[in-house]
């Protein structure tokens, strides 16, 4: 088993660093952010990012683990991998088992015995994943629940709320998701209420010592109202902000230059929060535009289709070729599954046991884990920028192949592909 | 293997070692114990890692060719075995016929054949087939091929004699081949007692196949539920008769208490 990675494990412990991490943590905010390093070459940084159970090294990727765990493995093994936060989801465990009993078990983190820290989402998004059993009203949104056909609203009050129970480090305010493919007065609209819908959430927020409430940019892919989103939300005193209403079906042209727009007109010494993102390339482009947390189910749910995530692309367990294939996923890869299980093991485990799934999983989020480690490593060191090629390189067959949008978005910060 | 009892009760309940397990022979098990039960290597939903921070885990892990029999190509291209094709380090190997804790359709045995069912349908044993598969998996010991057809309630008298007697025929077959395969070297076989709910079939199962050069008895067709408890207990009672003492006897399909 790999050996349990040290939360927050810091390697600069010189008396000024300790005299300065004591005053932040006597101070009242739940969050704090220290720039560890920042990309000469691109809008890039590395920070540590400072949480009421411990600290983060950004940029980082975060699993889902929606209804209170990462479908098919432990917490003690999320905890093996490295993982620093994960996320759980308020609209889902909102409706079952509900904030009472969770407040009850102390919290989603006495509830899933996660020791280390917690995001969760705010039920915005299930806007548009269950967009045909919700309404949206200045008030809230209605949901007609899948689990008993019962009616609800989720109201900032009412989510903020649900939160408090749940106990996050970082809660995520209601705002008025639209599908990024929508275009129209209801993207303004929307945009307009997620900025009343914020107020809402601040002063709703209980714990605001303990808790951190971070506002989410929206506005679509009009530049125009994001800007207003951006102006507007800055002003509020939030620990943090994220870029939401991308990473749906939009273009990846224009999803890029919403991303880089936005990180243009974020604090610098806040943390930006990009949601919905976690395809490899999209995490290494969006880095080099400036975020530093992602989040998203992809990896989770590829894996329990028997989808495995290397270096060069992917790789389909299931698929008859690997039927007697002895290597592991990855020669590479230090991860549980790696060192002990071979592709063939694992193809034929597929048509017997539901574990095959697991040991994927376990395999995928390794794998987004090393990532982003690996992306941090290399801004410490001043090479982020060669980094970039040399995965790039690793992932395409050749130059032709690269994605257009990721080209542009590079040369936008000054990396160009050769 | 061998087994050490130090204590017997009223004749029948037992308490023991076994010992000599394996193929360094070093290995050893306290009876009554169970086998822990496996799909194609895997405990249900665990990974290696979960499964071993459990404690006292048994030393012995269940396959069956039910799982296996599919993957025979592979196996037989990767040399090694399935313990080492499954990635499981420390524990020893059993391989059954059938998966004990599913039942299995009735109707498909014949004279020179057993069927199991993967994860693509039914497939046909012969003996040839059935040893070609052993030498794959290279277990500690096995359970010989065998015709428990018979476990349905009023199985016909005529039935449940053929499948005794096809069992003993199996046997027979299989320990040819065994003894000639340098790949089973230091591998056991079990032998099947059969009979069905007749109490002088399970007799006469016994008694033959005690007369064989094997190394324990399995048991068949008495797994939970499968008939009236009474009955069960003295079918039971009667075949360990008949089974010499210092060799283990494996009840399959037992989950309650």
């Amino acid at each position: 088993m790999a050996a349990v990675i040290e939360c927050g494990a810091d390697t600069d412990t010189t008396p000024e660093n300790h005299m300065s991490l004591k005053k932040t943590l006597s101070s009242a905010s739940p969050l704090t952010l220290r720039i560890v390093a920042e990309c000469s070459v691109t809008k890039a940084r590395a920070c540590d990012l400072v949480l009421p159970h411990c600290t983060v090294s950004t940029p980082v990727f975060m699993p889902v683990g929606t209804q209170g765990t990462l479908k098919g493995i432990t917490v003690d093994q999320l905890e093996g991998l490295g993982c620093q936060i994960c996320l759980g989801n308020t609209y889902h465990l909102g409706m079952r088992p509900g904030p009472d009993l969770i407040e009850k078990a102390n919290g989603l983190h006495g509830f899933m015995n996660w020791r280390r820290n917690l995001l969760t989402d705010s039920g915005g998004f299930q806007m548009v994943s269950l967009v045909e059993l919700s309404e949206v009203t200045e008030e809230g949104v209605k949901f007609k629940s899948p689990y008993d056909g019962k009616e609800i609203l989720l109201s900032p009050e009412k989510s903020i709320s649900i939160q408090n129970s749940l106990g996050s480090d970082i809660m995520m305010q209601l705002d008025d998701v639209v599908s990024s493919t929508v275009t129209g007065p209801r993207v303004e609209e929307a945009m307009h209420r997620s900025i009343r819908w914020l107020d809402r959430c601040i002063a709703a927020n209980k714990n605001p010592d303990k808790q951190n409430l971070f506002a989410i940019i929206q506005g679509g892919l009009n530049a125009d109202l994001r800007k207003t989103c951006l102006d507007e939300m800055t002003k509020r005193d939030v620990p943090g902000f994220a870029i939401g209403g991308l990473s749906g079906g939009e273009e990846k042209d224009d999803f890029w230059r919403m991303v880089t727009l936005s990180t243009d007109h974020l604090p610098r010494e806040k943390p930006r929060y990009l949601m919905g993102v976690g395809y490899a390339v999209d995490l290494v482009v969006c880095v080099a535009l400036g975020c530093d947390m992602f989040d998203c189910v992809f990896p989770t749910r590829t894996a329990r289709f028997g989808s495995a995530l290397v270096p060069w692309g992917s790789l389909q367990v299931k698929h008859k070729q690997y039927a007697k294939d002895l290597q592991p996923i990855d020669p590479d890869c230090k991860c549980p599954t790696c060192k002990r299980h071979s592709r063939a093991y694992l193809h034929a485990l597929f048509k017997s046991d539901t574990a095959a799934m697991h040991h994927i999983t376990i395999h995928n989020i390794a794998y987004q884990l090393t990532l982003m480690r690996s992306v941090r490593q290399s801004i410490v060191e001043g090479r982020f920028p060669e980094f970039i090629r040399t995965f790039m390189k690793r992932m395409f067959p050749s130059r032709d192949q690269y994605p257009s949008w990721a080209v542009d978005a590079l040369a936008s910060v000054n990396v160009t592909l050769e | 293997m061998k087994l050490e009892l130090s204590r017997v009760i009223q004749g029948r309940s037992r308490l023991g070692v076994l010992k000599g397990l394996g193929r360094t022979g070093q290995d050893s098990m306290e009876v009554p114990g169970c086998l822990l039960y496996t799909h194609f290597g895997t405990v249900p939903h665990l990974t290696q890692d979960t499964l071993h921070s459990l404690s006292n885990l048994p030393p012995v892990t269940q396959v069956t060719l039910s799982n296996i029999a599919e993957h025979q190509e592979v196996l037989e291209e990767f040399k090694d075995g399935f313990r080492k094709f499954a990635g499981l380090h420390d524990t020893l190997l059993y391989c059954s016929l059938h998966d004990p804790a599913a039942p299995c359709p009735t109707g498909y045995t014949t004279n020179k054949t057993v069927s199991v069912w993967g994860s693509g349908g039914r497939i046909e044993l012969t003996v040839a087939k059935f040893m070609a598969l052993q030498k794959t998996v290279q277990p500690d010991w096995y359970q010989s091929m065998a015709d428990g057809e018979t476990w349905q309630n009023n199985t016909s008298r005529k039935r449940v004699r053929k499948s005794v007697d096809r069992t003993l025929t199996h046997l027979d077959e299989c320990l040819v081949v065994h003894q000639n395969s340098q790949e089973l070297d230091g591998v056991e076989v079990f032998g099947v007692v059969e009979g069905g709910d007749i109490l002088e079939e399970r007799v006469r199962s016994a008694r033959e196949t005690a007369k064989r050069p094997v190394a324990g008895f399995c048991l068949d067709g008495l797994q939970t539920g499968s008939m009236d408890q009474t009955l069960r207990t003295q079918l039971i009672a009667a075949v360990t008769k008949e089974l010499p003492e210092d060799k283990p006897r494996l009840l399959q399909g037992v989950g309650t208490a």
